[in-house]
């Protein structure tokens, strides 16, 4: 096939990607530059900084805060707890997986893929009536004769459900990275001295890094902007910065809903090619 | 010479298959030892059990008179070369090589010391900060060599480490790691599947069957005196013919008697007969020799390789004279060319080249090549 005859071929993913994705992204920067009347502004960028609101603690003192950055803030420490959480837990997960049967691989990739299947909003639901005062866990613990757990509407009930959301995207690339690793290399660490946990230390987990990496992207990116599961799962609690944007949509000002999102974009990139830029130095160091 | 591994009665099965049966064997200090077989004949089990990546299911695998059956691989004092060497992609070529050292924490300028000293031997001084997926498949090789001997091991295994070479690198190859044995004095135990490799390389050659050891010797009592058909065959190009030894010194095959150098056979007992194809003589037709008529010639380069049919069995000769397709022939065959076997379970397999094509042996060793038990 000649170079020419490729380039028409991709034409059609070309067009599909200038419309879906290329486009879309110049309206959410166009909205969040312009007012109401579409004249040129940095108002709604100003606002996200600028916007304090009063908050009473538990305390009953009364505090002034930049309301968007609180937000922000909470939405990034949700987000970070979970991706550790997904990690520690993904990880482990991902390395069973690799090492077991490809029949066995088969069935666990399935397991772990069908929840992915059922709608997002009837899983959350689901996690509803787990985590419940009298839902189905404290019925449980009931049954053992142990004190009931009060969950939702806490920061844990979010971080659950992010989880649980989220963590196949964990699972999933770093799996695939193990999976593709020659078993001869983790021979070849055992012949040259070193014992389980040397061969994971030298070996499995720095040629895993990349999987790392992108699962830890795969699932902070999504679960920072994530909505709705803290609305569910946290008795509406915890506003995070998906809930934000959905909200100023909802009450129709588009125009600061895509400001949020444009500043929201250009964090995750700054901090995405800081996390890049540390993964280089990393792999320049070992070399 | 000091025995340095035994294998006692070892044997070993995967999924009910046995790829090992009852093994024994020395190997012996400062020896360049080769395990040589067809693949499936147990050889690379056998490099593995030494390794520690295998135990046996019977049998004991001895490493300087102590029982190491369950010692874990790490804990041995032996190194593998891996077939496809089995670097490792995030480290250079420095860091490949002083991965042992570090696991063993030694000090930094040590560890440089001894790394560099690798390199030099492998000649890849100038390559220590290359990536090694930036290297050639041989230069890929010499690091293997170089991570597998920093540690200085009692014994270096190699499993077909020059099987994905190119020819001309093979036999460059295969000088240099010699070279490198005689200079480091650390026993080697080779495995391959080429024959012409273990016979230019060993001082003992192991060969392998079927789980079973056929013969164990020097390279040239293993072409010269083998001890069945299988071994006849799969070293060098061999004619064998049913035979019988009438007495010492006298065999009958092909319905004549020849006299030979070979004794200690019971009266009449049959046997196998070996000739090389290099060792006879084709002379013009002669009533009291041998005589058939050629079937086809084959030029080789440095010689013709012709079939000969006589009464019906076909011989392979290798000779510089040329002789014509159809043309009738007599062998002139010495004693010493003669080469008497007793009967083995793989009599009248082998050593009939009335199916013989080139072509047919070249597909079979790219096969074996490639799937690497």
């Amino acid at each position: 096939m000649t170079r020419k005859m490729q380039k028409w071929l991709l034409a059609p993913y070309s067009v599909w990607a200038f419309l879906f994705m290329i486009v879309p992204l110049i309206f959410v920067a166009y909205y969040a530059l312009t007012d109401n009347d579409y004249n040129f502004t940095f108002e709604n960028i100003r606002k996200f900084f600028v916007t304090t609101s009063s908050v009473t603690n538990d305390a009953g003192q009364v505090s002034e805060v930049h309301t968007y950055i609180l937000i922000f803030l909470r939405s990034l420490k949700l987000a970070v707890i979970s991706t550790i959480v997904c990690l520690l837990l993904g990880y482990p997960m991902a390395y069973i997986i690799s090492q077991s049967s490809p029949r066995a691989q088969k069935i666990f990739i399935t397991v772990i893929m069908i929840p992915m299947w059922m709608n997002f909003l009837i899983r959350t639901y689901a996690w509803m009536t787990i985590l419940q005062d009298t839902g189905i866990l404290n019925g449980f613990l009931g049954l053992l004769s142990l004190r009931p757990v009060h969950i939702i509407g806490t920061e844990g009930a979010v971080v659950i459900g992010m989880v649980y959301d989220y963590i196949p995207y964990m699972i999933m690339p770093i799996y695939s990275v193990l999976a593709k690793l020659d078993p001869k290399l983790t021979e070849a660490a055992r012949d040259l001295g070193c014992n389980s946990v040397g061969v994971f230390k030298r070996v499995v987990l720095p040629l895993s890094l990349s999987g790392v990496v992108s699962g830890i992207t795969m699932v902070l990116i999504p679960s920072i902007s994530t909505f709705y599961i803290s609305q569910k799962l946290g008795n509406g609690k915890f506003y995070l910065i998906g809930d934000a944007i959905e909200g100023q949509y909802v009450a129709n000002n588009l125009h600061f809903a895509a400001a949020i999102a444009l500043i929201l974009m250009i964090i995750l990139l700054a901090g995405m090619a800081v996390m890049q830029h540390f993964a280089d130095i990393e792999r320049k160091l070992e070399a | 010479m000091k025995k340095i591994i035994e294998l006692k009665n070892v044997s070993k099965a995967f999924d009910g298959e046995t790829v090992l049966d009852n093994i024994n064997l020395d190997i012996y200090d400062n020896e360049f030892l080769t395990l040589l077989g067809p693949s499936g004949c147990g050889k690379t089990t056998t490099l593995r059990l030494i390794g520690g990546f295998e135990t046996p299911d019977q049998g004991d695998v001895i490493f300087m008179g102590e029982k190491i059956n369950d010692v874990p691989p790490h804990k041995r004092n032996v190194n593998t070369v891996f077939q496809r060497y089995a670097l490792f992609p995030h480290l250079n070529v420095f860091d490949n090589v002083a991965f042992p050292l570090k696991e063993r924490g030694l000090p930094k300028a040590e560890i440089e010391e001894k790394v560099n000293e690798m390199l030099s031997l492998v000649a890849l001084s100038s390559f220590a900060k290359r990536s090694v997926t930036k290297l050639s498949g041989g230069q890929q090789q010499r690091v293997a060599i170089a991570r597998a001997l920093v540690g200085q091991p009692k014994v270096l295994l190699l499993d077909e480490p020059l099987a994905a070479l190119d020819l001309k690198l093979r036999k460059d190859m295969q000088q240099e790691l010699k070279k490198i044995q005689k200079a480091t004095g650390i026993t080697f135990v080779f495995v391959t599947h080429d024959q012409e490799e273990a016979l230019s390389m060993s001082d003992t050659v192991v060969v392998m069957s079927e789980g079973k050891i056929q013969q164990i010797g020097t390279p040239i009592d293993i072409y010269n005196e083998p001890e069945n058909a299988f071994v006849a065959d799969f070293i060098g190009e061999s004619n064998i013919l049913d035979g019988v030894m009438l007495e010492d010194y006298k065999v009958r095959f092909s319905g004549r008697t020849f006299k030979c150098v070979d004794f200690g056979f019971e009266k009449k007992e049959s046997v196998d007969v070996v000739i090389r194809p290099e060792d006879v003589d084709i002379v013009p037709e002669q009533e009291d020799l041998l005589s058939g008529v050629v079937t086809s010639v084959t030029f080789m380069g440095v010689n013709y390789e012709i079939i000969v049919d006589i009464k019906g069995f076909k011989w392979m000769i290798q000779t510089t004279d040329f002789v014509d397709v159809d043309e009738h022939i007599s062998l002139k065959i010495d004693p010493d060319a003669i080469h008497v076997m007793h009967k083995s379970e793989y009599s009248g397999l082998y050593g009939d080249y009335s199916s013989f094509s080139n072509e047919f042996d070249e597909l079979e060793e790219i096969d074996e090549s490639e799937d690497g038990e």
